[in-house]
């Protein structure tokens, strides 16, 4: 008996291997642990034996089934993992064929540069605020100290739509508009266009934008004006950006100064993006003047500010190395996504 | 402002670089253009003395020149510059010079030339004699009696020097950006004075007085002036003038500044300009009828020839300096050919006058016709220079032995300008600037920009010079003070308090739709905020409409940017076509703008200004529902429920069949109930306006009132419990004829407002076989579900016939077999 279970055993173990599908491994279960296979028909012989006899055999067969069922289940896997592999390589695809293409758009290049500059004045504090296109003379030139006979005021530099409305020329009359709504503390920014009567060329545009900004509050000082941009100028341009202040002149701020910041192409070794001189010019600023600070009904003795303002185009055009300012506005498709 | 450093430090010491000094002078407020260095590129050109010229022999247009130039022989040079002479000084490049070129005839190398002894036509050159250009000097600056031909050098100039060291011609030329507040600076005299403040240096004043001066000018001229316009009008004569080409000394200064020397007289009055910043003019006293001078506006329809030759039209708003019968020059643009200096003339009229700087900026505007004069007097000058510069004048013209000086000086100065006291404290200055200097740094800087500093303690009473129109408040002291301490000095400090950041509904709404459409596919576009009023007729706006309400431009730069746009649509399809005409197969765009109507209730008031929103697309299996879909998820994204399409006929821009009103429906208001509120109108691009734009695909287009769309949005989020219990669906499928829309079926399902019913949704249209011509049948999915408990198939039932029932009463329709 031992000898048949021995036999059954390298039996099933030959047929076993040279089993090639799941199939034939199942017809090879059902022929020695089916219900009618060779092992069941030894254990259902065993009733002729002696009690001591069938246990001994009884555990030999056992041993014998749960190693044939042992090599079933090894060369199941096995075949498995064969066929897996084979399929795996009918199904192989060239990764390297073009994708499918799932279009994500792209926002303006200077709708671009005026969120990462309201970004960074957001993080120090600044609420975003907008005013009118259309402005009033009053808000954009007398509110703002500039003289009856000041020379922006003319018809070949600004566009009217009648004696007392025009085109703005600058964003600095939402400081106006702001001084008049709000009490201090004031800290505001505000972007949006401006207009010009420039003929458009590569460097000028009848219309452009600005983000102009506006601090007041009790013992505001040149130096928090000088904290504050410089800070921004390091969070716009990189943390190695120097900042320099150089006197100059605006009718709404007194005294003015205008920004240069250290070139953040060459880091200030000279390029040709700085024209050799190592600074670029970016933004116009200074302590608000006491007459636009009375337009707004604000305590001139009591509160200071400052305020400054910066061509959007300018930066846009100085970051992305953009030559002609025109591009901004034709909106040709293969220009906008450069700036995804 | 040009300013020659060599001629600055006739009033200033001066002892740094040219680098340094402009670094220190931009940071105390004058910033620099550019400079140049100039004469450093002149090398071995000695000044040489022609003693011989014999002709050559192998060539008609070239000469043979022996020159002394300091050594034991003199040198042969050729040359084919037709003026030299025997006795001419003239620059010398020696063997192995080095000079800036262009050579003649020749283009310009970068980095100079190199010279070498060579041969010309087989006869020995050793050098070669130099122009004035090919020196370096720009056509602009170059003597008349210059021009053609080498340099013929003043006599008397040592044989054998460099030219550069004899004639002084190293020097740094700096050009300043002078601010429109600091007219003063437009001088040398002004830039003088900021750099003794820069540099904490004394200041010298030029000399004008005369050494002897005759009879009395009364007896020559008479003034008089019969405008505003004119604040100051004085003038000084000069008798036995002798025209004749200046000094180099004087040449050279001129050239320096970038100014073409003429004659003595007319140099010297443009030198005197450039000192002080007072235009000044002279006049033939013989070319003024009655030896009178009136100065008054012109008459409407007067003419008068310019110095330039050209006849110009005036009106009764320029200010003439006229004789007894005749108008001589146009105040502060520029003096007539009738009255111009000649050789013959004998005696001059020195003008040294202050005119009114509007008025003077507005006649040249409208002569088109701006000067140098013109140019300083807009900028406005202090009428006190005047008897100083006329001065000057005389001072120098009895210098140069040019002419006799008449004593005296006519002078109307009816309103003498005088200095403003301003009031200034130590305390609020250190407020201000966030430091804390002492008084007397600060007086020490005020004094060294030559303001006078009275009073005590905390109190300083500033007089500045009349010079200086803009010194006027406190603030003015601070910003000076602030300057020659050195805006770098300053501490870096952030503000105190802090402040929440912020921005409006509006914006976020704005923001987040931008994000939601470039995630889309989208790009962003900016067009400008005027437009074309024509853009309208191309897209079929009808002549009446609200579109056509333009807030129009009164000066605009040309009819296509005449009108504030009410629409944003024509530039899309604009951008679209351009982008189609550029080959590009596929286009989705979006733009967010301001649109602009005019204001009817009040002509001078602002016009209303809203956000609108354009999508564009075209591209293959672009259609109307790609287009709807953009549309539909914004809208879901921005939060706004219950959006209905409601179909629309009429609107020009679009394909009658193909075009639906955006409409948010259930709008809760406080007063009138539920609304409906239109977002919007979008659809295909009617095929007459893409012919119009040369876009021959068909072209998809949606404009949103943004601030509607911003009005409903709410981006509030509130969890609703997940479905805990199965829904059950039905499918229906009805025959309906063609006209029939989705959203009727729709409305009458969901109009049965029966709580089970969650969702009705179309899921197929089907044409063919088993369908009448004609015919269509939809099929519809919908969804039944109870939120409390499980559904029974009664309940489902129910509502199920219910839903059958309506169909068939109200729209006559009944089930297809599926």
């Amino acid at each position: 008996m031992q000898e048949r279970l021995k036999n059954i055993l390298e039996d099933a173990k030959k047929k076993l291997e040279e089993a090639v599908s799941v199939d034939e491994t199942e017809n090879i279960r059902v022929r020695f642990l089916g219900k009618k296979g060779e092992l069941t028909e030894i254990l259902k012989s065993m009733g002729s034996l002696t009690p001591e006899e069938r246990k001994q055999l009884g555990q030999e067969a056992n041993k014998t089934k749960q190693q044939i069922e042992e090599l079933l289940q090894e060369k199941k896997e096995a075949l498995k993992a064969i066929a897996q592999q084979a399929k795996f390589r009918m199904e192989k695809i060239d990764v390297t064929e073009p994708a499918k293409e799932i279009k994500v758009g792209t926002k303006h290049p200077v709708t671009i540069t005026i969120e990462e500059i309201a970004k960074v004045f957001k993080s120090m504090g600044f609420t975003l605020t907008e005013g009118p296109e259309v402005e009033t003379v009053f808000n954009n030139f007398d509110a703002l100290n500039a003289g009856p006979y000041h020379p922006a005021r003319d018809w070949t530099d600004t566009f009217y739509v009648n004696d007392e409305v025009l085109l703005r020329t600058q964003t600095s009359p939402v400081q106006v508009r702001t001084l008049k709504a709000q009490e201090p503390p004031i800290r505001v920014f505000a972007p949006g266009r401006c207009f010009r009567c420039d003929t458009p060329d590569a460097t000028h545009s009848p219309m452009f934008h600005q983000v102009e900004g506006l601090v007041v509050d009790e013992g505001i000082t040149m130096a928090d004006l000088k904290g504050v941009l410089d800070s921004f100028a390091k969070q716009m341009f990189g943390e190695e950006t120097k900042t320099k202040f150089r006197p100059h002149h605006f009718p709404f701020t007194e005294p003015s100064a205008e920004m240069d910041v250290s070139c953040f192409k060459c880091g200030g070794r000279g390029c040709r993006v700085c024209k050799g001189s190592g600074w670029i010019e970016i933004l116009g600023c200074g302590m608000v003047h006491p007459n636009v600070l009375k337009v707004g009904g604000i305590d001139t003795e009591k509160y200071t500010g400052f305020a400054f303002g910066m061509g959007v185009e300018r930066v846009a055009m100085l970051k992305y190395e953009i030559d002609d300012i025109r591009l901004l506005y034709e909106n040709d498709m293969r220009f906008i996504e450069q700036f995804k | 402002m040009i300013v020659s450093l060599e001629w600055l430090k006739d009033y200033v010491d001066v002892n740094v670089d040219p680098v340094t000094f402009c670094d220190r002078m931009i940071m105390s407020g004058s910033n620099l253009e550019t400079l140049e260095l100039v004469g450093q590129d002149i090398k071995k050109v000695v000044v040489g003395k022609i003693v011989e010229i014999t002709k050559h022999p192998d060539a008609d247009k070239l000469s043979v020149c022996q020159i002394e130039v300091g050594e034991e022989s003199p040198i042969q040079i050729v040359t084919g510059a037709p003026n030299v002479f025997v006795g001419a000084y003239v620059p010398v490049c020696l063997d192995g010079s080095h000079i800036p070129g262009p050579l003649h005839g020749q283009p310009k190398v970068e980095g100079g030339v190199d010279l070498k002894a060579s041969k010309l036509r087989g006869v020995l050159s050793n050098g070669m004699l130099a122009s004035f250009s090919e020196l370096g000097f720009s056509d602009k600056v170059i003597p008349v009696d210059q021009k053609d031909g080498i340099w013929i050098l003043p006599e008397g100039l040592k044989v054998g020097e460099e030219v550069v060291s004899a004639l002084g011609l190293e020097d740094a030329i700096i050009d300043f950006e002078i601010t429109p507040n600091r007219p003063d600076c437009l001088s040398m005299i002004g830039m003088a004075r900021e750099a003794a403040a820069t540099f904490g240096e004394s200041f010298r004043y030029p000399e004008t007085v005369c050494k002897n001066e005759v009879e009395d000018v009364n007896d020559y001229v008479k003034v008089s002036v019969e405008s505003e316009n004119c604040k100051r009008y004085t003038a000084r004569v000069v008798k036995d003038v002798k025209v004749a080409p200046s000094p180099w000394w004087l040449q050279k200064k001129l050239i320096h500044a970038g100014m073409r020397p003429i004659n003595n007289i007319v140099d010297i009055t443009n030198f005197v300009m450039l000192e002080y910043g007072q235009p000044l003019h002279a006049f033939d006293i013989e070319s003024l009828a009655g030896h009178q001078i009136i100065v008054k506006e012109a008459k409407d329809g007067d003419t008068f020839v310019t110095l330039d030759g050209t006849e110009r039209k005036l009106d009764s708003e320029m200010l003439m300096i006229n004789d007894c019968e005749k108008a001589v020059a146009v105040a502060g643009v520029m003096g007539g050919l009738n009255s111009e200096i000649t050789d013959s003339t004998s005696t001059i009229v020195v003008e040294s006058a202050n005119f009114f700087s509007n008025s003077v900026r507005m006649t040249s505007k409208r002569l088109t016709l701006r000067t140098e004069a013109s140019g300083r007097y807009e900028k406005g000058i202090d009428p006190n220079l005047c008897q100083a510069a006329a001065d000057r004048v005389c001072y120098l013209i009895e210098l140069l032995g040019a002419g006799t000086v008449v004593k005296g000086t006519v002078d109307i100065y009816p309103k003498k300008e005088t200095a403003n006291r301003v009031h200034a404290r130590v305390s609020r200055i250190n407020h201000v600037l966030g430091i804390s200097l002492d008084r007397e740094t600060m007086v020490k800087y005020l004094t060294n920009l030559e303001m006078k500093v009275e009073g005590e303690g905390d109190d300083l009473y500033v007089t500045a010079p009349t010079v200086r129109q803009d010194m006027a408040i406190e603030e003015d002291v601070v910003e000076e003070v602030a300057r020659i301490y050195g805006y770098d000095n300053l501490p870096v400090t952030i503000p105190k308090g802090n402040n929440e950041a912020g921005q409006s509904h509006d914006r976020d709404v704005k923001d987040l739709t931008r994000e939601t459409l470039c995630g889309m596919g989208l790009n962003e576009i900016q067009t400008y905020s005027f437009v074309s009023p024509k853009g309208l007729d191309n897209i079929r706006i009808e002549e009446d409409s609200w579109e056509r309400n333009f807030v129009k431009i009164l000066n605009p730069l040309g009819d296509d940017t005449s009108v504030m746009r009410t629409v944003l649509t024509p530039q899309m399809l604009e951008v679209m076509a351009r982008n189609f005409n550029r080959k590009l197969p596929a286009f989705a765009a979006f733009e967010i703008g301001n649109t602009f109507t005019a204001n009817w209730l009040d002509e001078k008031g602002l016009p209303y200004e809203s956000d609108n929103l354009s999508i564009g697309m075209y591209g293959k299996g672009v259609d109307f529902f790609t287009l709807k879909g953009v549309v539909a998820g914004l809208l879901s994204k921005l939060g706004i429920k219950d959006i209905v399409y409601v179909p629309e006929t009429e609107y020009g821009v679009y394909h009658p069949g193909r075009c639906a009103r955006i409409v948010a429906t259930n709008v809760h208001t406080d007063f009138e109930g539920d609304e409906e509120i239109e977002l919007g109108i979008m659809g295909e691009v009617h095929p007459e306006v893409t012919e119009k734009y040369d876009i021959d695909t068909k072209a998809y287009v949606c404009e949103l009132f943004f601030e509607n769309v911003i009005e409903l949005s709410n981006t509030v989020k509130l969890y609703h419990q997940i479905p805990k219990h199965p829904a059950i669906t039905r499918d229906i499928a009805l025959l309906c004829d063609e006209e029939m829309t989705v959203r009727e079926i729709e409305e009458a399902i969901l109009g049965l407002k029966i709580d089970l019913i969650k969702d009705v949704k179309l899921f197929d249209i089907y044409r063919g076989a088993q369908v009448p011509e004609n015919k269509k049948s939809m099929a519809f999915s919908i969804t039944y579900r109870d939120d409390e408990r499980t559904l029974t198939d009664d309940e489902v039932v129910k509502a199920h016939s219910a839903v059958l029932a309506t169909l068939k009463d109200k729209l006559g329709l009944t089930l297809r077999e599926m």
